[in-house]
């Protein structure tokens, strides 16, 4: 009888307890911070006057559009973010959240956010935010992230979107300088996640997901962090170097660089033995002040160069 | 007979909890002020949008 009423319990549907803030956290609100400062930087960027409050909408719909591919990663991950403890707090993993929520919350969002950025801007930035929200959730989330250790090399694209978006909605077109901030991106993810994924193997090999040093091993993950930053320090420069961006943005992106390629080197030269993996957690560390400082950078340069301080 | 009908009625109705109605007005706050947000978003988009030509109709 105990038996029956139990099972009768079980297959009662389950309340939400679900509070905005949650709603709010599936979103991946760091994440979409990022997000908003990369693509404002492109929007700032873009060529000619733009009306602010469009740009403002713009970055909101690029915002929501990120957030809502945030949390169909998370109702696509909830089987694996429960097994790692990094991710084990998030509202689905710990019941806060329902499944059906999450998903109809993320397919929602994105629907509005890439319909709002399409009819109020653009229909290309429109566009470009629908390509991102597929290529993060699909592409990456359900195809990529469980098959191959370049997952996030191809996946990294999907972050690397905002500031060509962000461009797109100002001139309605892509620029070959967006590239390039999307290039500094996608060239900066590879040694970001591979510098957590050292220090995490073990958390990401329980969960099952083929991350580089699980699959290719220590050594060889190490190898790829310093190629991609050997790749990332000139990218970096380029704008620098192809005189459209001035010397202070050089010098810092310069120094910038470096710092990058000195981390890596120093990971490079890390041993198997090491369990602390210090360098690993400063290159992780510093690489997040890298993205956000050269981005920051090349926001000064722009208003220097308005100024008319910097030629 | 409609008595026992209603008071049948009022046994199958789900009684929320106390964490569960606290949730619940939360997200109903949240959807409110997130309508209304997007109201004034896509007014004041349109406006700027249409520009001088929203001006531009016979009158």
């Amino acid at each position: 009888m105990a038996l029956i009423d139990n099972r009768m319990e079980d297959s009662l549907p389950r309340l939400s307890e679900a509070t905005a803030g949650d709603f709010f956290a599936l979103m991946k609100p760091r994440v979409m911070s990022l997000v908003v400062f990369t693509a404002f930087v492109g929007f700032a960027a873009a060529p000619g006057s733009h009306n602010p409050v469009l740009g403002m909408i713009a970055i909101l719909a690029i915002a929501v559009g990120a957030g809502a591919s945030g949390a169909l990663n998370m109702w696509y991950d909830a089987d694996i973010d429960r097994v790692m403890t990094r991710t084990a707090s998030r509202p689905l993993p710990s019941g806060r959240i329902l499944p059906g929520e999450a998903l109809g919350f993320g397919i929602v969002m994105s629907a509005f956010s890439v319909f709002t950025l399409g009819l109020l801007v653009n229909w290309l930035a429109g566009a470009l935010l629908a390509f991102t929200i597929f290529f993060y959730a699909v592409i990456y989330t359900m195809w990529l992230k469980r098959s191959t250790p370049q997952n996030i090399v191809i996946g990294g694209a999907a972050g690397a979107f905002p500031p060509m978006i962000g461009w797109a909605a100002a001139t309605n077109s892509i620029g070959w300088e967006s590239v390039i901030l999307f290039m500094i991106t996608f060239l900066w993810t590879p040694p970001h996640f591979w510098a957590l994924a050292l220090f995490k193997a073990g958390e990401y090999g329980k969960a099952g997901i083929p991350m580089m040093p699980n699959v290719r091993g220590l050594a060889s993950t190490r190898r790829q962090i310093f190629a991609y930053s050997l790749l990332l320090a000139p990218i970096g420069m380029l704008p620098w170097l192809m005189d459209y961006r001035s010397v202070v943005y050089g010098a810092g992106a310069t120094a910038l660089g470096a710092g990058f390629v000195w981390y890596a080197w120093t990971v490079l030269r890390m041993t198997d033995e090491d369990q602390a993996m210090k360098p690993a957690k400063a290159l992780f560390g510093f690489s997040l002040i890298y993205l956000f400082a050269i981005f920051a950078l090349y926001l000064v340069d722009i208003a220097l160069m308005h100024a008319g301080i910097v030629g | 007979m409609l008595a026992s009908l209603v008071k049948a009625m009022d046994e199958e109705r789900i009684v929320l909890s106390e964490r569960q109605k606290k949730a619940q007005r939360s997200r109903s706050i949240a959807i409110g002020l997130a309508l209304a947000a997007f109201v004034v978003l896509v007014y004041f988009g349109s406006v700027l949008k249409f520009g001088a030509a929203l001006f531009n109709r016979p009158i």
